[in-house]
């Protein structure tokens, strides 16, 4: 051993060392530098996930001699005779910690569970360690894992998709059967009931672990950067370093060949197809490879493939291409006024959106009481903690192409026109997506991947650095927003005027989307006679804006939910009792003259927040008696949001085949991103088909096995693929029953090689071998959904969508005077989701949702060329999430699945305007801008006091 | 995957004589717990010769003597919030609990959060208030340097070539009293600082007999505010004398506007946190006292 350390104590381009990794000792040679995560991933050990390469989201922790670790930050060399454990290890803590996740339901998306699960970990075996040492000493109440312990162990992990609450109770229920717990938490802790799984005969409403759970705490699912083979070569995208710039590609094709180590340089003129992709007809405007001119920084020019080290090792001078840096506009409200950013779009308008009813203007000229105000929110980035990635190889004259997306079908579409070949020459191979929350329906790295893999004989793989992601990938839409509300002397809305302007960056995006989708969305769930909403989304260069969540309606509610306190605290009539005053009804028109004659279901929600409002304003009063710095404060808002897409097809297919053994096989493409449509199509399939969950097994979306489910946006799936797919249970049902001209009332028994039809005190037998004739299925039924929309009128009356959900949420929280700081105490929510297909599964969505608004709210801001990494770019951690409590709302609705309706969106709409709301019942503090950081609540509260900072 | 250069040099050193021989001959970028060096990379691979010193045994002791206390250059900031530390390095181990997450502070080291740099280091408020000297050795000579000396800037430091620090000590002077750490981030956890303070107090028989303040993020570099403390020593050791004493605002900070914050704000909430801490102080100097 000593001489190796002689040896190795002089430089070396190699370390060679002996490591322990999961008990295994494992002899291995290194570039000494090489960060450790990429050790791990070479070993095979792929569970050690990358998020960022800076040590900023705690995705690839590791236990380095017993201490947690980011793995990325860890030299390779640094692991000689050292003692490493990594998410797979057979380790007896781990197992509990991961059954403990699955039964919880705190894995959604999976991508940060094995840093999760490697600091839980670390946290249990130390106070068990303690425990161990301590025993006998009369002291175990000391240091036990209570709540705080587990933040403080898990803080290092950002989870952009569970909202933290699932996974503290998840830790804190392994600590509890370990007998680690502390006293005091243990006698308040709600631990997760999972009973009614055996208590409900039926699949829907069972609160079911989700039914994809499994690899996800092994830490064995594949994302986009584990499927890469390893002899695949790798792709780099050369980017814009401006936010507008001209260029000109030097002799790619000499500098190509001899640069060794690279293969290819793949730019515009590659491009067999058509250079453009977008998400919109008649908006597909965004070149895959720039073409002279550049738009935004972080824009793609061209992409080198080559080696995997001389890729790594590529750098940006390195390549041939000389810049000329032009003038930008990045500020929508100047580009309004300036040359257009993209040749021939005046004004640089994208779009205008508008819906009007009544006679806005006139009214809010007599209304008896009127609010105004202007509103601001900034570039709000996703943040999912897997960076774009995938892989692509030609298969005889097909391309397939695996990678992390919300949208097989649309990605199949896009990559084919850019290929210029046929659709079915293109197979698009989803893999397990590390959060997607709107942006990976666009196309990203797969046009590239897909090039470069048409000429070439091998396969190309290509993973986005953090930077790359944030620099070009799509965020939300910063807004400008100027609102005026007016009610009668009895509290009844009489008037909304709207007017955002939405920067949409360089390219189109989802900017049509966003500018349509918020006029419909801006009243709220209010009854509003008279309204009127204006939107421009407006080019500028800078990133595309496109999908988030909520698809722009969480800015719009910011404003016009601020504005509804306002006008309450006025009329002097409580907060909470104004909106339910207002709450849109049965019957009742929308703003774009839809009505609905059942199934709205605001009023709900509100009335079921009453006890929790009540009892946290007269917490906040007791509490501000006494403290004269730190302010207690109470806010809610209110949501609504259209499940689908706004007044265009919409459809979802799903196929569902009877295997001649027996096995019921449910093709199901809606890309589950961790929201759980794996888990929720599958229940309502089982309960349509009258069998047990455990006998479905699942064919997840891939565009050569499954029909098109559409894509994972707009909180549809639950909704349209879960209509689909009761369609095509009910059709296989028709099937088996006429098969044997049974009634309906008959029930199923599938058994192996037959289904047994038991139709009152008969019993058929389908015999499925003898009906067998060598296809896959002996019975197969394939069914579309697509809700009845229609288009808008020029003043945007019509039908929108088929249906829509409903919510309203509760901030409690302190807000420390002098620092300006917030503290979140408590979210109490109420979604209507008229049936809880599975309960656990909506919890989590709020939470995930609902801690998305924290962020936006409170701390995150993304800014073009400034803010590039995780480091700067916050989004909350586990400590920054209070407590939450849920009331499911049911209403049915005659349209949804077994009632049910969306959900994934409405979650994060009213979070952000309830806590804005509650910071100014707090300490008297107006917010017109978001977020809310210390210095900007500081600066609003000397302002309310008359001072200046 | 890290490609390395085959000419990049790469060297790990068992011994600090070794290290310091090697570094007399070779300007090698210092690597320790890695926690600044891999993402100071950015997207790029390393293009420096590097030093790796986390095998040098001699330069991980922790200790305390009748000269004080002495630190070694790769503690780590789970080391020092494991140590039985006095009450006058409490703002130290409240600092090190702040660093990043546990990820961090289980391999960050202590001299890399200073010779980093970073006006917002989280080190350096806490180890200013207790008059710390950093120690730095080269092939021919060592030299001790007053940590105010030390760090001149953003990303400057005294540090020579061929030099390294080997330890940081705190001198008995330095180690009296109670202190104090506070740390104002825009969310828990894995923050940049907007603002910190810490301070230190010496009471005795109700008499403030040494204070020493200091606050980081809110310039260049971390500074003690001594006109603050000069204001308190031979004070009566109470709420009011530090309500009456503190100034209406800092002069000596000069904070800059940025994603985290505003100038002004910082200096107006470094002026609450400053009345906090040493409010904290007090009490925890009467429960000592008790």
């Amino acid at each position: 051993m000593n001489d190796i350390r002689a040896q190795r104590s002089v430089d070396a381009a190699t370390a060679s060392f002996i490591v322990t990794i999961n008990g295994r000792s494992v002899s291995a040679t290194a570039e000494p530098l090489q960060r450790t995560s990429d050790f791990l991933r070479d070993q095979g050990l792929l569970a050690t996930k990358v998020g960022c390469d800076a040590g900023d989201c705690g995705a690839c922790t590791i236990l380095l001699n017993g201490e947690p670790a980011c793995a990325c930050l860890v030299p390779a060399a640094q692991l000689a005779d050292a003692n490493v454990l990594t998410a797979e290890a057979d380790d007896p803590v781990l197992a509990e910690l991961r059954e403990a996740f699955l039964q919880t339901g705190a894995a959604q998306c999976g991508i940060c569970t094995p840093g999760m699960l490697m600091s839980a970990a670390s946290l249990i075996q130390r106070a068990a360690r303690r425990q161990a040492e301590l025993t006998g000493k009369n002291d175990t109440a000391t240091q036990a894992v209570d709540r705080q312990s587990i933040k403080d162990a898990l803080g290092g992990v950002l989870c952009r998709c569970t909202g933290y609450a699932k996974i503290i109770d998840a830790v804190f229920l392994v600590a509890v059967k370990r007998q680690l717990a502390d006293a005091c938490d243990v006698a308040h802790a709600a631990l997760p009931d999972n009973a009614r799984l055996t208590d409900k005969p039926s699949a829907v409403g069972a609160r079911i672990s989700r039914l994809d759970g499994l690899p996800k705490v092994r830490g064995t699912e594949k994302f986009g950067a584990d499927v890469i083979p390893s002899d695949a070569l790798r792709l780099k995208i050369i980017r814009s370093p401006y936010h507008s710039a001209s260029f000109t590609l030097g002799d790619t094709q000499t500098w190509a060949k001899s640069t060794p180590g690279i293969a290819l340089v793949i730019s515009a003129e590659d491009i067999k197809g058509v250079n453009r992709f977008g998400v919109i007809p008649g908006f597909t405007d965004q070149p895959v490879f720039a073409e002279h001119k550049t738009h935004f920084r972080g824009e793609a020019v061209a992409a080198v493939v080559g080696d995997r080290q001389a890729i790594s090792a590529l750098r940006d001078d390195a390549f041939p291409i000389t810049w000329q840096e032009l003038a930008a506009v990045t500020d929508p409200l100047q580009a309004l006024e300036s040359d257009p950013v993209i040749d021939g779009r005046k004004n640089n308008i994208l779009v205008e959106g508008l819906v009007q009813r009544g006679e806005a203007s006139a009214s809010l000229e007599s209304v008896d009481c009127l609010v105004s105000g202007s509103f601001k929110t900034r570039h709000v980035e996703h943040a999912y903690i897997e960076p774009e990635a995938g892989f692509a190889q030609r298969v005889g004259d097909r391309i397939e192409v695996y990678t992390c997306t919300q949208t097989a079908g649309m990605t199949q579409e896009s990559l084919a026109e850019i290929l210029g070949i046929e659709k079915s020459q293109v197979r698009v191979i989803p893999t397990a997506v590390g959060g997607g929350f709107g942006s990976k329906l666009d196309l990203s790295i797969q046009p590239a991947l897909c090039i470069a893999a048409s000429l070439l004989d091998q396969p190309v793989g290509g993973i986005y650095t953090r930077t790359e992601s944030m620099q070009s990938t799509t965020k939300r839409h910063p807004s400008d927003m100027q609102v005026a509300i007016g009610c009668n002397k009895n509290g009844k809305l009489e008037a909304i005027d709207f007017f955002g302007v939405f920067n949409t960056g360089s390219y189109a995006s989802w900017g049509p989307t966003v500018a349509n989708r918020v006029p419909v969305h801006a009243s709220g769930p209010y009854y509003v006679p008279n309204y009127k909403a204006h939107t421009k989304a407006v080019t500028t260069n800078v990133v595309p804006a496109g999908a988030f969540r909520g698809f722009g309606v969480p800015q719009a509610a910011f404003a016009v939910e601020s504005l509804l306190d306002q006008l309450a605290e006025k009329i002097s009539i409580d907060r909470l009792q104004f909106r339910l005053d207002n709450a849109i009804r049965n019957d009742q028109p929308t703003v774009t003259g839809q009505v609905f004659n059942q199934g709205v279901g605001i009023a709900d929600c509100l009335e079921a927040l009453i006890p929790a409002w009540q009892n946290a304003l007269y917490q906040a009063k007791q509490h501000n008696l006494s403290d004269s710095i730190v302010k207690r404060g109470v806010g809610v808002a209110s949501c609504w949001y259209g499940c689908g897409n706004t007044s265009l097809p919409n459809p979802s297919t799903i196929k569902i085949g009877l295997k001649p053994s027996g096995e019921i096989v449910l093709h199901q493409g809606a890309i589950d991103l961790g929201q759980g449509s794996n888990t929720v199509i599958t229940q309502m399939v089982a309960d349509a088909l009258g069998v047990n969950l455990s006998m479905i097994n699942l064919v997840g979306a891939d565009t050569d096995l499954t029909p098109d489910a559409g894509k994972t946006s707009a909180s549809r799936q639950t909704f349209v693929t879960g209509n689909a797919a009761i369609a095509s249970a009910n059709a296989l049902r028709q099937q088996l029953l006429r098969c044997v001209n049974a009634s309906e009332d008959s029930h199923f028994e599938f058994i192996i090689d037959a289904v047994l039809v038991k139709d009152a005190g008969t019993e058929h037998r389908i015999d499925l071998q003898a009906l067998a004739k060598g296809s896959e299925y002996v019975f197969e039924a394939q069914e579309t959904y697509n809700p009845d929309v229609g288009a808008l009128d020029n003043n945007g009356q019509g039908i929108p969508y088929a249906q829509y959900g409903y919510g309203a949420q509760v901030v409690e929280l302190l807000v420390d005077t002098e620092l300006g700081t917030v503290k979140l105490e408590k979210i109490t929510t109420a979604h209507d989701v008229g049936c809880a297909i599975n309960p656990q599964l909506i919890e989590g969505q709020i939470e995930g949702g609902a801690t998305q608004g924290i962020g936006m709210a409170l701390m995150e801001e993304f800014e073009p060329g400034r803010i590039e990494n995780l480091h700067d770019y916050l989004i909350p951690t586990i400590g920054d999430i209070p407590e939450f409590e849920h009331h499911i709302i049911e209403v049915p609705d005659a349209e949804g699945p077994y009632g049910a309706k969306g959900l994934g969106e409405h979650v994060l709409i009213p979070t952000a305007p309830a806590i804005i709301n509650a910071i100014t019942h707090a300490c008297g503090a107006e917010l017109r801008e978001l977020p809310a950081t210390p210095a900007r609540v500081r600066a609003a509260i000397l302002k309310h006091n008359g001072q200046s900072v | 995957m890290t490609q390395i250069n085959q000419q990049l040099l790469h060297t790990r050193p068992h011994s600090l004589q070794q290290a310091l021989q090697l570094l007399d001959q070779t300007a090698y970028t210092i690597l320790a717990g890695g926690t600044d060096y891999y993402p100071s990379l950015r997207d790029s691979t390393p293009d420096s010769a590097v030093m790796d010193i986390t095998g040098i045994e001699e330069l991980k002791r922790l200790q305390v003597d009748e000269h004080g206390l002495t630190i070694g250059a790769l503690c780590s900031w789970t080391d020092i919030i494991r140590a039985d530390l006095p009450a006058s390095l409490k703002a130290l181990q409240l600092a090190a609990k702040e660093v990043g997450s546990v990820q961090i502070q289980s391999r960050a080291s202590i001299a890399g959060n200073l010779c980093n740099a970073s006006p917002a280091a989280d080190g350096l408020p806490p180890l200013l208030i207790c008059n710390a000297v950093v120690n730095l050795a080269s092939a021919s000579n060592t030299r001790r340097v007053a940590l105010s000396d030390f760090v001149l800037g953003n990303r400057r430091t005294a540090l020579k070539p061929g030099e390294l620090v080997t330890s940081i000590s705190i001198p008995a002077s330095g180690l009296g009293g109670v202190s104090d750490f506070i740390k104002l981030g825009a969310r828990e956890y894995l923050v940049i600082s907007i603002v910190m303070v810490a301070s230190r107090l010496l009471v005795e028989d109700g008499i403030i007999i040494e204070a020493a303040v200091s606050a980081g993020s809110c310039s260049e570099v971390a500074v003690r505010l001594q006109e603050v403390e000069s204001l308190l020593i031979g004070k009566p050791a109470t709420e009011q004398t530090i309500l009456n004493q503190l100034p209406a605002s800092l002069g000596a900070l000069s904070p800059i506007n940025d994603v985290r914050g505003t100038a002004a704000y910082r200096k107006d909430a470094c002026l609450s946190l400053v009345r906090r801490s040493l409010n904290r102080c007090l009490l925890a100097a009467g429960e000592t006292a008790a």
